[in-house]
C-alpha cells in the first residue's frame, strides 16, 4: 500500500475526482447532444472562419465549428469557477520556458490534427469507445512523450 | 436561434464547464504536473485519464442502448478512428510536443480560466501547428 501511494507524492484523490468530472463532461455532451467531445478539432474548425482553403472548409469543420467554440468557452468558464471558487484566484504561472511552450505547442497542434486526436480525442473518447486505433495512437504519443520529457529534463534544464 | 439550438448550446457549455473544472481540479492545467508524470515522478495523470475514460466508456456503451436518441438531437454521433501513416506520425509528433511543453489542447484552453497567461504561448503554438497541418494537407 505504501509503495502504491509513493506513486502519488501529491495525493491521488484530486486526480481521480478530476478525471471523473472530465468524463462526466464528455458524457453529458454525448447524452444531451450525441456529440463526441474531443478537444483538438476546435483548433482546425476555428480556422475555417478565416481560411478559405478546401481543407478547412470541409463539412466536418464548418458544421461543428460553432458548438466546438461553445465547448471551449465552457472549458475556460469551468476552470474560472475552480480558480475563483477553490484556488483563491491567485494568478498562476509556469516555469516552463516560453520557447518550449511555443515549439512544444506547435508540435502538439500539428501532430494532434495530423493524427486526428489528442489526449482527450484518442485518450478519452477513442479508447472510451473501444477503438483499437485510438489505443495505438495513445501508446505511440505516450512513448514519444516519455522519451522527449526525459531527454529534455536531462539536456535542457 | 431556435429554442432547441439554445438548449443544445447551453448543454454544450455546461459539458465544457464540467470538463474544464475537472481539468483544473486535477491540476492538469499545470504543465509541471504533466511533465512530472512524463518523467515518472507522479502517476496521477493515469488516474485522471483512467477515471475520465471509465465514465465515458460506460456512457458510450449504455446511452445508445437505453435511449433511442440523445435528449436534444436525433442521433448519437460516431467518430471512428483509423490507424494509418498519418495517425502514427501525428501521434508521435504530438507526443514530442507534449513532452516538451507539458500542455495538451484541453489544458491550453482551460488554463486561461486560471489566469495563467503563460499558457497563451502554448495556445498560440497549437493554433499555428493546426494551421500549418491544414495548409500542408491535400
Amino acid at each position: 500500500m505504501q509503495s502504491l501511494l509513493s506513486l502519488f507524492p501529491l495525493g491521488w484523490q484530486h486526480y481521480l475526482l478530476g478525471g471523473l468530472l472530465i468524463g462526466a463532461g464528455t458524457a453529458l455532451l454525448f447524452v444531451m447532444t450525441g456529440r463526441i467531445g474531443g478537444m483538438s478539432t476546435v483548433f482546425s474548425s476555428t480556422w475555417s472562419f478565416v481560411v478559405q482553403r478546401p481543407f478547412f472548409q470541409q463539412a466536418r469543420f464548418v458544421d461543428s465549428r460553432g458548438w466546438r467554440l461553445v465547448y471551449a468557452a465552457g472549458l475556460i468558464l469551468g476552470a474560472l469557477v475552480w480558480w475563483l471558487g477553490l484556488a483563491g484566484g491567485q494568478p498562476q504561472a509556469t516555469a516552463v520556458p516560453v520557447w518550449q511552450l511555443v515549439v512544444g505547442g506547435f508540435f502538439v497542434g500539428y501532430g494532434a490534427r495530423l493524427g486526428n486526436g489528442c489526449t482527450s480525442g484518442h485518450g478519452i473518447c477513442g479508447m472510451g469507445s473501444l477503438q483499437l486505433p485510438s489505443l495505438m495512437a495513445v501508446l505511440t504519443f505516450m512513448a514519444t512523450a516519455f522519451l522527449t520529457a526525459n531527454l529534455a529534463a536531462r539536456w535542457l534544464v | 436561434m431556435t429554442k432547441v439550438n439554445f438548449s443544445r448550446a447551453l448543454a454544450t457549455l455546461a459539458a465544457g464547464m464540467l470538463f474544464g473544472f475537472g481539468l483544473s481540479y486535477a491540476t492538469m492545467v499545470r504543465p509541471e504536473v504533466v511533465l512530472s508524470f512524463l518523467r515518472f515522478q507522479d502517476w496521477g495523470l493515469m488516474l485522471v485519464m483512467g477515471g475520465a475514460m471509465s465514465v465515458v466508456m460506460l456512457t458510450y456503451q449504455l446511452a445508445p442502448r437505453l435511449m433511442a436518441r440523445p435528449v436534444l438531437d436525433d442521433h448519437f454521433h460516431k467518430h471512428p478512428s483509423t490507424w494509418n501513416r498519418d495517425t502514427a506520425v501525428g501521434a508521435a509528433l504530438f507526443g514530442v510536443g507534449w513532452g516538451l511543453c507539458g500542455v495538451c489542447p484541453g489544458p491550453a484552453i482551460a488554463g486561461l480560466g486560471t489566469g495563467n497567461w503563460d499558457l497563451l504561448w502554448a495556445l498560440g503554438g497549437i493554433a499555428l501547428g493546426a494551421l500549418v497541418q491544414g495548409l500542408r494537407a491535400k
